[in-house]
């Protein structure tokens, strides 16, 4: 199908270029009756157009080429979803805790029938994105408005000219939840691209549980742009966990984005085993005095996997505290990226930062590039960073087989203890038993598992 | 038990022991001593079969079997046990994890039945008591944040839980203070047996008063310069390894 097609359908295919796909699908899109979402829309793409598809000619994206990408005829996923596909979601991905209440995905769509009732009354208001564009439109212009966004970032401008559907998260002062968000891809006889926004609202003293997941129903190839956006009031605490185990063939540019009030704390940990490119770019401004923040996250890769984590935490207030930890196993061709860059304003005095990249190469041809950066602009702060790459230690090696452990099982000990450690750095531990978990299935796949 | 002939061992081309023989029968307690530099423990990371210790000649046979070319694992299996001068720390492997893994490996290897969690927690309780080593130690990573004393118990307990019929004990005295050294030699002193030979390298004398020695044998410059009995050990506390040191180079 040629790139700028008239045959193109709505709600059918998005081609490149963007634009002209833009152009075809925008009345068909939810809320394209809001003429205020309709501007904005064409105004996102018209950024879009400007900026282009990022090329690896722009430092952010100097280690990931998306050339592939672009060469792929992506279509629009359908809405509507069969029972089948529903049963199966149901079957092979069971909620991680019973107690817990989930929200359902699929292609990016919020799936009503799929996904638990959030009850108000607890002080959490959960709304699906498509339906509050048909339903209050007024409120999603303000909770859009109000939400942290992307300077010049072309990914995110896509996202906002064809997002479809996502949902909004509102925690009331103090209110307190716990949520499980299942992001599902269903790649049927084309190759899905969808982009679903998260807008996540939490009022001052509120404290959250987020745990994204997410997967595939088979292997085929998609491309999945989620943008989520966070506010955290003064005091509020959200531990933000994400598992992404996605089909091979994917592609997944993920863009988080959340502002911090006084006091407020934000806690990311991402897992990445899955999909062909995983770019996960989080970015956090610590806009209120004590704010603080752990930006942690794993990822195993094998084959010509590439994990681009990209990481920006912006110190716009002093005696805020930061933390970027970055842990990768990569084996065969994979390639690992930590980019991660701390800014501290010359105001933000007494600010603690710190930034670490620990990367074991398994195989001779992987490839880590790591580029922990720091920009000082005040003269009080405790900043620092680090990175390394390396292989498996020979000391602890031989100091496992002196005692009987066989090779591979040694390396899958060793292996293992360096991820495992690693999730120290998530606070709650039902979050932390269920990364473990993946962290062990990903290690058993990969013949690793040898021992408990 | 052990049977050391003319070993010569070079680590990154350079010769470190130059023809070594020694004799270790079933249930004997040997002491290597010698000055730095000697080659105890390049004599005891030979024996455990680590990399980058190039065996240049001689032999090492153990309970009949050619030693030199069995893995580190399965040496270990066969009854061979080092416990290392400087025990390395393995941070996010848990140290019951660990013990489990090695002790079933070992087992299986026997010919005997894996233990499971639970038969296997109870035998570990018992060696635990019987070396004072607290449960909080056991749900550490391994070795992390231990002590030297820590570090050194926890060798000996490992030698308990694996029943090696061959131990080598490297410098497992050094960093220690002397209540944390009686508490090790002891440890291994209810590990003695008719069955269970041992080579106890160690610097100073001092260990041999807790861990007595059926002979002692003094290494110099990568050879066994004098054996003796216990009474060596003393003669060498008093003269220092000065005068059978440099007898040894004028003789070589």
């Amino acid at each position: 199908m040629g790139a700028t097609s008239p045959m193109v359908r709505p709600g059918r295919s998005i081609v490149l270029p963007y634009a002209a796909n833009f152009a075809a699908l925008r009345d068909d899109l939810p809320g394209g009756n809001l003429p205020w979402l309709a501007a904005d829309r064409s105004a996102a793409i018209a950024r879009f157009t400007a900026l282009g598809l990022p090329s690896q000619k722009i430092e952010a994206w100097k280690y990931s080429n998306l050339t592939p990408l672009a060469k792929t005829d992506f279509v629009t996923p359908e809405r509507s979803i069969a029972d089948a596909i529903r049963t199966q979601i149901g079957a092979d991905f069971a909620k991680q805790n019973a107690q817990h209440q989930r929200l359902v995905f699929i292609n990016g769509i919020f799936d009503k029938t799929l996904s638990d009732r959030v009850d108000p009354a607890d002080g959490v208001r959960v709304l699906g994105l498509a339906d509050a564009m048909a339903e209050d439109g007024d409120f999603l212009k303000a909770q859009l408005s109000d939400a942290p966004y992307f300077n010049s970032n072309a990914l995110a401008e896509l996202n906002s000219a064809f997002m479809a559907d996502g949902c909004i998260i509102l925690l009331q002062p103090d209110a307190e939840a716990t949520l499980e968000l299942l992001f599902v891809a269903v790649a049927g006889e084309g190759s899905p691209a969808y982009h679903p926004r998260l807008l996540i609202a939490a009022g001052a003293g509120s404290r959250a549980v987020i745990q994204e997941r997410h997967v595939a129903l088979g292997d085929g190839e998609y491309w999945s742009n989620p943008v989520c956006s966070i506010n955290l009031d003064r005091g509020a605490h959200l531990q933000h966990y994400k598992l992404q185990q996605e089909s091979p063939a994917a592609w997944q540019t993920a863009l988080t984005k959340a502002r911090l009030a006084d006091a407020a704390n934000y806690e990311n940990f991402t897992i990445s085993t899955g999909s062909r490119l995983a770019r996960n770019e989080i970015e956090v401004v610590l806009e209120g005095a004590n704010a603080s923040c752990t930006l942690g996250g794993s990822f195993m890769l094998s084959g010509s996997q590439q994990v681009d984590n990209r990481l920006f935490v912006d110190h716009a207030a002093p005696d805020c505290t930061s933390r970027q930890v970055y842990k990768g196993v990569l084996d065969e061709r994979a390639h690992g990226v930590f980019q991660a860059k701390t800014l501290v304003q010359r105001d933000a005095q007494k600010s603690d930062g710190h930034q670490l990249s620990r990367a074991l190469m398994l195989s001779p041809d992987a490839i880590m590039d790591a580029k922990p950066e720091l920009e000082i602009y005040a003269d009080d702060v405790k900043c620092s960073h680090g990175a390394t790459v390396g292989e498996l230690d020979d000391e602890q090696m031989f100091y496992l087989r002196a005692r009987g452990i066989d090779e591979a099982t040694a390396r899958g000990l060793l292996i293992s203890a360096f991820l495992n450690e690693h999730l120290n750095l998530v606070s709650d531990s039902s979050a932390r038993n269920l990364l473990a978990a993946a962290v062990s299935e990903w290690l058993q796949q990969h013949g690793l598992g040898g021992a408990e | 038990m052990l049977e050391i002939k003319d070993l010569c061992v070079s680590v990154a081309g350079k010769e470190i022991i130059k023809g070594l023989d020694l004799s270790i029968g079933a249930g004997e307690v040997h002491a290597i001593m010698g000055p730095n530099g000697s080659g105890k423990s390049t004599l005891s990371y030979v024996l455990a079969g680590r990399d980058g210790y190039e065996v240049t000649s001689g032999s090492v046979t153990y309970k009949g079997q050619d030693l030199l070319t069995m893995k580190p694992e399965i040496r270990a299996r066969e009854g061979v046990f080092l416990a290392f001068q400087y025990p390395v720390e393995i941070p996010g492997v848990g140290s019951a994890t660990f013990f489990k893994t090695a002790v079933n490996a070992v087992r299986k290897h026997r010919g005997e039945k894996e233990y499971d969690a639970m038969e296997f927690l109870k035998v570990m309780r018992a060696k635990r008591d019987e070396l004072g080593i607290n449960e909080e130690m056991i749900r550490r990573p391994l070795n992390v944040g231990f002590s030297g004393g820590e570090k050194k118990r926890n060798e000996i307990l490992q030698m308990a839980l694996l029943e090696p019929t061959l131990a080598v004990l490297d410098e497992t005295d050094s960093g220690l203070d002397i209540d944390a050294l009686k508490i090790a030699a002891d440890g291994v002193n209810a590990l003695r047996s008719a069955e269970r030979s041992m080579i106890v390298i160690t610097h100073y004398q001092r260990l041999l008063d807790y861990i007595v020695p059926d002979f002692v044998h003094v290494l110099a410059d990568g050879r066994v310069v004098r054996s003796g009995g216990k009474e060596l050990a003393l003669e060498l506390e008093e003269n220092g390894y000065g005068d059978i040191v440099s007898g040894a180079e004028a003789a070589a």
